[in-house]
């Protein structure tokens, strides 16, 4: 007896290692997507902003983010209090002592949570691409991972008042995607389009992606990725029950993606008369975010058509930002804040403990204080160090400017 | 001696290049560039945003002829890559001063 409560302890330990190891690929998936949508000059420091980024979240939340994020008991409901560094590990009496309370490593499920965190901060470095200096992202991202994310996670993950009042978000298309798109919504309206986006006379230049079998590559990993983002959000998976429901949760995911790549494609054909690879590649995404807020209660069929919502929403988005003149090269804001909002609401059609005032109530308070929060921090960092880089800069590329080196050294540098 | 150079539609490069060994021709440069003329270009869209698309790929050949071989070689090329479509190119015909083959040091008409 004792032996199978220690075996299933390592599985479930286990199980938390191995998704999370799933989420962390997501960074190559994000660096990949994001060099292949940016142009040759620009995109070696989008990679070093994608790989430090990863780094900083992983020390920053290591430091004191996870303690924010999950104190065990917060002051109150709103506040988490403050403590650094990790604690220790279980021991195999208190587990055995635990009648099944404790049933997985401490230490995994920082593991498990912290590419989490890196996965939110990636999304802020596709919107601001192009144009923005590598240190004042950095410097954001510092603060982004130790505070802001863990603040709006706690109140969700952590215990804390959005729990309590039933807002209900699985896997984080809203603790996740749409902090990550907030944040990056702040730093786009502060940092401003790259130059040449929008015409004087109202219209929209294309900025075509570099490499796109790239970004191609990147959406694949991110999909695989996306089975750890979810399937590792069960948190269980040692007896029957959850081990089917970590199953349902993969289908789901899979499923939704596949809706979300049919309805953009359809959407750009019918809409521009092509079949836009970039569009596409965003509907994945959008599909994948649109379920993450509730993978395990919709059937297979209605998780193909919240997907697949979500594939329409991000074409119709991408094209309304770039009216509004949010530049955003990658789509970011549009796949995980509009379709991340989309999916928050989505769990009313499957989940009978949702309701729409709690799922609303969650989706305010994240995108207010993240907002905010973030804004506040984009202008602290602005004021210290600057956001944008020269206009020389800009026109000579990040690259060279940011990074001393070319991505693409050999091939000749076009415009 | 005249350099003979069109701006030609790059699927049209092996047809050329065939029609030029017919007639005699022996070596030729290339070169990958782009172009246009009196077509319009046409527009694009990515990601909703319109781009237009009036730089066209086009192939550079160049040929260094005597002068009695000319008429002949700028016919072929001008058969092999016309399509009758809009953008087939055009072709110049350039006076040659000199012409030397650096291996063996031979000028004029024997170079070529």
């Amino acid at each position: 007896m004792e032996a199978l409560t220690e075996l299933a302890y390592a599985l479930d330990t286990f199980y938390f290692l191995v998704m999370g190891a799933f989420v962390m690929w997501m960074a190559a998936g994000f660096a990949m997507l994001e060099a292949g949508l940016v142009r040759a000059k620009n995109t070696a420091e989008i990679l070093t902003k994608n790989i430090t980024l990863y780094a900083i979240a992983s020390i920053m939340y290591m430091l004191v983010g996870y303690n924010i994020m999950y104190p065990g008991e917060g002051v109150n409901s709103f506040w988490p209090g403050i403590s650094f560094l990790l604690g220790g590990d279980n021991t195999a009496e208190e587990v055995l002592a635990s009648g099944g309370d404790i049933y997985y490593s401490n230490l995994s499920d920082f593991f498990f949570q912290v590419v989490f965190v890196a996965t939110a901060m990636s999304i802020v470095s596709g919107a601001v691409a192009e144009r923005m200096k590598l240190w004042s992202f950095l410097l954001f991202a510092v603060v982004m991972t130790a505070f802001i994310y863990p603040m709006q996670g706690y109140w969700k993950w952590g215990g804390g008042f959005l729990d309590a009042k039933g807002f209900l978000d699985f896997a984080g298309s809203g603790v996740v995607h749409l902090t990550g798109a907030t944040a990056a919504l702040a730093g786009v309206i502060l940092l401003g389009a790259r130059k040449g986006k929008y015409t004087a006379d109202g219209k929209v230049t294309a900025i075509p992606g570099a490499n796109l079998p790239l970004a191609t590559l990147g959406t694949f990993i991110l999909w695989l990725g996306w089975f750890g983002f979810n399937g590792g959000s069960e948190l269980v998976v040692s007896n029957v029950a959850e081990a089917n429901a970590v199953a349902m949760v993969f289908v789901n995911t899979n499923t939704a993606a596949a809706g979300g790549v049919v309805a953009a494609l359809i959407t750009s054909r019918l809409w521009f008369g092509k079949a836009d690879l970039t569009m596409a590649l965003n509907g994945a995404l959008a599909g994948l975010v649109a379920i993450t807020a509730e993978p395990l209660t919709p059937s297979p069929e209605l998780a193909t058509i919240i997907g697949a919502i979500g594939g329409i929403i991000v074409v119709f988005s991408i094209v309304f930002m770039d009216k509004i003149k949010i530049d955003d090269p990658v789509g970011a804001i549009s796949v995980h804040g509009t379709v991340g909002m989309w999916g928050l609401l989505a769990v009313c059609l499957s989940n009978s403990d949702a309701t729409l005032g709690a799922q609303l109530l969650g989706l305010v308070t994240i995108f207010v204080w993240v907002f905010v929060a973030s804004l506040v921090t984009w202008m602290v960092v602005k004021v210290i160090m600057g956001l944008r880089v020269s206009e020389e800069e800009e026109m000579e590329g990040v690259d060279i400017g940011e990074c001393g080196l070319e991505a693409y050294p050999e091939f000749t540098k076009s415009n | 001696m005249k350099l003979v150079t069109a701006i030609i539609k790059p699927f049209k490069l092996d047809d050329a290049r065939e029609a030029l060994s017919e007639v005699g021709v022996q070596g030729m440069t290339v070169t990958e560039t782009k172009g246009f003329g009196r077509q319009k270009g046409h527009t694009e869209l990515y990601r909703g945003a319109e781009y237009v698309v009036d730089f066209l790929p086009k192939i550079k050949l160049e040929v260094a002829v005597s002068d009695d071989k000319v008429d002949e070689v700028v016919s072929a090329i001008s058969k092999a890559a016309s399509t009758g479509k809009i953008g087939d190119g055009k072709i110049f015909v350039l006076d040659l001063g000199q012409v030397v083959r650096i291996r063996t040091g031979e000028t004029g008409d024997d170079a070529l």
